[in-house]
Order: structure tokens, then sequence, then C-alpha cells
């Protein structure tokens, strides 16, 4: 074979064209190797994918007006809500023979709440009217305008006609909206006044103080990572418990724990008293405030920056810093010019771990931060546990995660990626 | 923290039950509470005459009724209720009812009469504020103070929180617009039934702002039961608000010098909702357990473990004393003549329509 000249495919040993043979080869090791991570991969898409999808469509989701009053969404359409007139009888009818079926199913106080989030007040609306709606006799008791206008006087307010007209669609931007401290006004979208604006000022606080408590984690685990990887491996093995032991103590035993220091009567006032340098009048303080949360969250989430930043400073010999002082170099110039970009990937890793953890939390801050230094995770948490209102905590949810994101971009651009390490 | 708490009984599901009448029904009965001492009443008052009644019941507790609402609300979507019978405050269980989650109860079918015949509805009362409610106690919020705090003179009205000259100091707060801007606008002057008609009318929430900004950088906010007794006992701040049981086991338990005060108390509800939709089997045991739990001698036990009142009016004259200390319980009773003089009860309809638009102008007052 070997002397033939003919042009053709180059053959594998069986006769089928090298090229197929090798592609499918390389198909069956990806195959495999697919596999492989089959289960993980199916994991990850059920238990982490699909739900956070799930949660994240609720933000713009808007089903619930259009399924349980689908006559008045129709017969509201052409309702100009500018007018300043309540709409026609026909809109009233709808609403009434609407409410009748949804009160027999349970569904009007559902619908009410989800409204009452735009228009305090439709929610008893709705609640009130469900009780006498089981008994209307769409044919023969009109007109339904009166009758409703009886029931309550919230049906004689065009604002309430306007929600409704308003959140027809199954599709709404009030919530993400509501997340940005906005509303759909009569002119599309506008500002809410002042004393209802707190969500663009906390992720700006969320945003800031998780920078702040990764820059104090820079700060102090440093030192406590250089010295781990330069001691002998017996010593800061025993150190290095030291920084674990507080990392697997359970995180509200440490938080209730800063809570006994730094509280007023507390164990750093009592002794800043005690030696005198504060008077027992003027005891500090340092909680239930923006500086609670940072000097909490720091202890908190160092060992998230330790662990990084000791295992790049392990992998780094200590002739390089012997050489440059040998060639002439000051210690200053030895730390500057040759240790500490080596450290850089660690600092990278340790950053991200701990800015990304820092604006997620929310225990830390709801316990010693008092009214100023809570984060956007507790008005979250709030949503989706106090007030129900999940499609705001969803939209919430999602700023934050779309945050993160460009964050994370534009940390790529600066630091680099490949840059960072963790050991 | 979930605490899963399993009762009862293998050995108890060796002896056969004779009754024919629990055939129908499930042998197992999930219970969610709050934990602590207030779910250790119950087991006690309820769960365990009863347990004793049903050999073979199996009765599980689970302590999530803070997270009640959103834990039902997942359940329901996901087409899984595992719970039987939550115990909610009322605003809740209102807010159940209104999602669909929770049972209608017909209350005086499914519940137990008075001693006397009264029907359940009416020995119940106004208390029944929710079709799916079943009121066991009537709780306050309410202030303490510390005894050796406020000088000569001990508070005697609500307004003495918003009185920084004669007592000075910190005072914790509930974290939530709920009862703070009641009081605050009711120590600025506005008669107590006019309440809600002012804080509903224009500028009726910035008013009631304007007078808790006066002690704003006096107030510790809490968010848990729990901080207010144990800020008192640090001697951290002079007055808090709290659950007026926390008061009393950390007065009459723990022995801190703490003292009640009882004027503009904030009246509140807690009780049994019936999840929605339970299959046939369960639901039984829940009624049967329900009846049995809410009756008028049940209720009046259950005061001798914890400082709140039953929600029976029947119930009132068979509280006794203290299960471990032998104290007489009436007088630390929110309901008790010479404690409820000048009471508030929160509208819950108004708050439940109101509460997230108060609620973002609360929050945006308090990062301010």
């Amino acid at each position: 074979m070997s002397d033939t000249t003919d042009t053709g495919p180059v053959l594998a040993a069986d006769g089928t064209p090298l090229k197929r043979s090798l592609a499918r080869a390389l198909r069956r090791q990806k195959m495999r190797a697919l596999m492989l991570i089959a289960p993980l991969l199916i994991f990850i898409l059920v238990s982490f994918i699909l739900p956070v999808g799930d949660m994240l469509y609720r933000s713009v989701k808007n089903d619930i007006v259009a399924d349980t009053l689908p006559r008045t969404v129709v017969a509201i359409q052409d309702w100009d809500a500018n007018s300043g007139e309540l709409p026609d009888e026909p809109v009233f009818a709808a609403m009434a023979a609407d409410l009748k079926d949804a009160a027999s199913a349970k569904t009007h106080t559902k619908v009410g709440t989800r409204l009452n989030y735009e228009n305090p007040g439709i929610a008893s609306a709705f609640r009130k009217a469900g009780r006498k709606a089981k008994k209307f006799d769409i044919e023969n008791d009109g007109p339904w305008k009166e009758q409703l206008l009886d029931l309550n006087k919230a049906w004689g307010d065009v604002e309430v006609w306007r929600t409704i007209q308003t959140y027809s669609p199954r599709v709404t931007q009030g919530y993400f909206l509501n997340a940005v401290d906005m509303k759909v006004g009569p002119d599309g979208a506008e500002a809410r006044p002042e004393s209802e604006q707190i969500y663009m000022n906390l992720l700006k606080r969320t945003l800031w103080m998780s920078m702040l408590i990764t820059f104090s984690c820079i700060v102090l685990a440093y030192p406590v990572a250089w010295i781990l990887a330069n001691l002998p491996m017996r010593v800061s093995n025993l150190l290095m418990i030291l920084v674990l032991l507080p990392f697997w103590t359970s995180l509200l035993v440490r938080t209730s724990a800063w809570k006994i220091l730094l509280q007023q009567q507390g164990v750093i006032n009592d002794l800043l008293v005690w030696i005198g340098v504060v008077a027992d009048e003027n005891r500090l303080v340092i909680i239930n405030n923006q500086f609670g949360t940072i000097i909490a969250m720091t202890h908190i989430l160092l060992p998230f920056m330790i662990l990084p930043m000791y295992s790049v400073m392990q992998t780094i010999p200590p002739t390089y810093l012997r050489a440059a002082k040998s060639l002439g170099a000051t210690d200053w110039t030895a730390f500057w010019r040759v240790y500490f970009p080596q450290t850089v990937p660690g600092i990278g890793a340790g950053s991200i771990l701990v800015f990304i953890l820092a604006i997620g939390y929310y225990i830390t801050p709801a316990l010693v931060g008092g009214t100023k230094g809570t984060f956007i995770s507790n008005q979250i948490a709030y949503h989706i546990s106090t007030s129900l209102n999940w499609g705001l905590a969803a939209a919430l949810g999602a700023i934050l995660l779309a945050v993160v994101l460009v964050l994370y971009w534009a940390y790529d651009k600066i630091v680099g990626i490949d840059n960072v390490k963790l050991g | 923290m979930k605490v899963m708490k399993t009762l009862a009984a293998t050995t108890a599901l060796t002896v056969s039950a004779g009754a024919v009448s629990a055939q129908d029904m499930s042998n197992e009965l999930v219970l969610v509470s709050w934990g602590g001492a207030y779910q250790d009443s119950q087991q006690k008052a309820y769960v365990e005459p009863y347990l004793a009644m049903n050999p073979g019941l199996t009765v599980t507790w689970d302590s999530s009724s803070a997270e009640a609402v959103a834990k039902l609300r997942a359940m329901e979507e996901a087409g899984n209720v595992t719970w039987d019978l939550v115990d909610a405050v009322a605003s809740d269980s209102m807010r159940l009812c209104d999602e669909g989650l929770a049972e209608e109860l017909n209350h005086d079918e499914m519940l137990a009469a008075a001693p006397d015949g009264t029907s359940a509805s009416d020995d119940f009362g106004d208390l029944l504020v929710s079709d799916c409610f079943v009121p066991q106690i009537v709780y306050s919020t309410t202030f303490g103070y510390r005894n050796d705090m406020v000088g000569d003179t001990a508070p005697t009205s609500v307004c003495d929180i918003f009185d920084t000259t004669k007592y000075p100091g910190k005072r914790s707060l509930q974290k939530r617009p709920i009862d703070n801007v009641e009081w605050a606008l009711y120590c600025d002057g506005v008669a107590k039934d006019e309440l809600y008609d002012v804080l509903g009318s224009d500028g009726g929430m910035e008013r009631a702002l304007a007078k808790l900004d006066t002690i704003k950088d006096d107030v510790v906010w809490w968010t848990a039961g729990a901080e207010t007794p144990q800020l008192l006992a640090d001697g951290e701040v002079v007055f808090g608000s709290t659950f007026n049981g926390r008061l009393f086991s950390a007065i009459a338990e723990q022995n801190q010098p703490i003292g009640m005060l009882w004027d503009m108390q904030s009246f509140d509800l807690d009780g049994w909702i019936l999840p929605a939709g339970l299959p046939a089997d369960r639901r039984a045991r829940a009624l049967d357990f329900l009846k049995f739990a809410t009756d008028t001698q049940r209720l009046a036990d259950q005061a001798a473990y914890i400082s709140y009142g039953p929600a029976r009016a029947s119930s009132a004259p068979l509280v006794g004393k203290h299960a471990e200390l032998g104290i007489d319980m009436a007088p630390h009773m929110p309901t008790d003549p010479a404690n409820a003089g000048n009471i508030h009860v929160y509208d819950y309809e108004w708050w439940a329509d109101n509460r997230d638009d108060l609620n973002a102008k609360f929050e945006a007052w308090l990062a301010k």
C-alpha cells in the first residue's frame, strides 16, 4: 500500500478515511467526557439554573390580572384613563362578572394583593367586593356601575381603574421600575416621591460598603498570610487553625459575639472606660451603624481573603527576595517591585470571593447594621418572607445579579481574570 | 432555624388504638409554631394531653412560624403541603386567607362550644378577625423599663418614650412601622379613634415620622423578640418594646430589674390556620386536634406556662398559677383589667392595604 500514488483520502488501518475515523474517535472521547460531567451538569441545571431562571422570570410575570379578570381586561382596553371620567357600564359589568367567578374560585383576593403593590387600598376593595360577589346576578342586577360604587367607594376612583388598565398585560415592567425607585405614572415611567425612594440608595450603600469590607480584608489579611507563608510548616499549621476555627463557627454565633463586644455597655467600651480613654457618659457608638457592619463582616469574611493569599504566597520562593536585596534593592523596593507583584493573583482571588459574598450578606447587617448599615439583601429577604412581593424581590435580585456581572467584567478588564489564582 | 422535634412514640405505636372513629384520621400530625417557650406551652397544654388520648399518633413540630406565609406559598406552588396546622399571627392569617392558602372555617361547627353552651363564635367574639383563623392567645407588644435607670418617677404613659429630657438614654423599638407610628401620632395629640384617619390622610405618615424623628438618634431597632429583654438586661436601653411574655420571663423567671409599662399596649392575636387542600385523613386529624386544642380548658391551661391571655372569654376565669413558679398568672396577662386600662388594637385590614407603602416610607426615613 505504501507505494500507491493515488491522491485519494488517507485511509486508516480499517480502510475508512482517516479524517472520519479521527472525528469518530474524538466524538467518542467528547461523549465520554460529557457523560462524566453529566451528573453535575444535570444537577446544576435542575437545582440551580432552572429555579433561578424561574425566580428571575417572576420579575416581569403578570399573568394573574389577565387570568383572574379576563373580561375586564378586554373591556377596559379602549378606556382613556387621562379623560378623568370613570369607565363606562360595560367595564363595570365585566368587572362584576369577573368578580363573581373570581370569588367562587377564591382568587379575587390574590389579584387584589397583586394590584395593591401598585395602588394601596385596592386589596380591601377586592376583598370586600368578593364577599358580595358570589351572589351577583349578572343578567338582572345591573347597572353595575352603581352597584359597585355602593359596595365600596374605591370603585369610583379613576386611579383604581388606571391601575387595572396599566397592569393588565401579561408582562410588566412595574417590578423593575419599583426596584429602581420609579413607577408607572400617567405619562409613562416617573420617579417616586423622595420619601419613598429606598432601593437605589441601598444598592449604592451595599456596593460601597462591600468595597470597604473587601479593602479592610486585604489590609488585615496580607500580613497574616505573609507570616503564615514564611513560618516553618509546624508553626504555620498551628496558626492556620486559628484562622480556620472562627471559619467553622456558626455565623450567628460570631455575629452575636460582636454584639456583646461592640455595644455601649459591651466589652470594648468597658475596657476603654476602665483605662480612661473614653468618659463613661461618652461611650463610643460602634454598633447598629455602618461601622458595626464593616467590623463584623470583615472579621467573618477574613478567612476567604487569607486562604487564597496564603496559598499564592507559599509558592513564591524566598530566594527571589534575597536575590533582589543582594543586587542592591532596599527592603521596600524588594517588597514592592519583586514580592508584591507576585502576590497580586492571590489578592485578586480573595477580593472577588469576599466582595461577591459581601454584597449578598443579610444576616450580619440585619443584626449589627442598625438603620444605616443594612444591605439591599435585607430588603430582598423582607419581600420574600414578609411582604410576599416576590416579583419585586426577583427584580431586586436580578439587578443585583446584573451589577455583579458588570463588576466582574470590569474586574476582568482591569485585573484580568487569568491573573487570579487560588493556589 | 428549623428545629424538628419528633415526639412520641415508638412505644405508643405498639399499643393498638381502640377508637373506631380514629381510623379515618392520619396517624401523623405536623404542627408549625414559633419554637421557644411559646411552643413549649402548646406542647404541655394541648399536645401532651392529646397524645395521651390518642396513642399511636405522632406529632412533629416545625418551628417555622416566622416564615410561615412564604413557606406555605412555596409549598402550595410545589404542590406538596407538608404542614397540617400552622400557628400564625392574625395579620399573617389574613394574608394566608387572601392568598387562598388557608381554609375558611366554620367556627361553630368545627370548634367546641364553651362549657355553658355559648357558641364558639360568640366565645371568641371580636377576636375572630379572619374566616380562616382560630385565635389561641392575646399577646401584646408593650414596653419594659429598667427600674434603676428611670430615676424616682417610673414611666406611666407611653408618651414617656418620646420624652428624652425626663428619661435620657436609648430606647428599643421594633423595626417596622406598625405600632410605632400609632404611638407617635397618639403622643403627638391624635385621639385614639382617629389614628387611622390621620395616618391615611395626606401627610399623616410624615407627621408620625416627624414625631419619631425627635427620638431617632436614641433608638435601637430590633427585629427579634429576644433582643429587647437582652438590651434591658445589659443596661443598653432604658425602655424597650417587645412581646409581653418575653418581659414576663425576664422579670419573673430571670429576676431582672425590669418594670412593665402597660399603657397603650398593642394587642395582637396568635392562632391556628388550616392549610387549604389537605388530604381528607390529614384534614380530619388536624380538625380533631384543633377542636380539642382550642376548647375552654386547654386555652386556660396554656396560661400556666406563658403570660399570654387565652382568646376565649370563657377561659379567663380558669386561669390559675404558673406551673413552675407558683405565682398568680392573672396580673401578668395583658388582658387583666389592671393592665388593660388603655390599650391599642391595630387595624389589621388597614395595615393589610397600606403596609407595603408605609414600609417603603419607613425604610426611606430610617435610611436618612
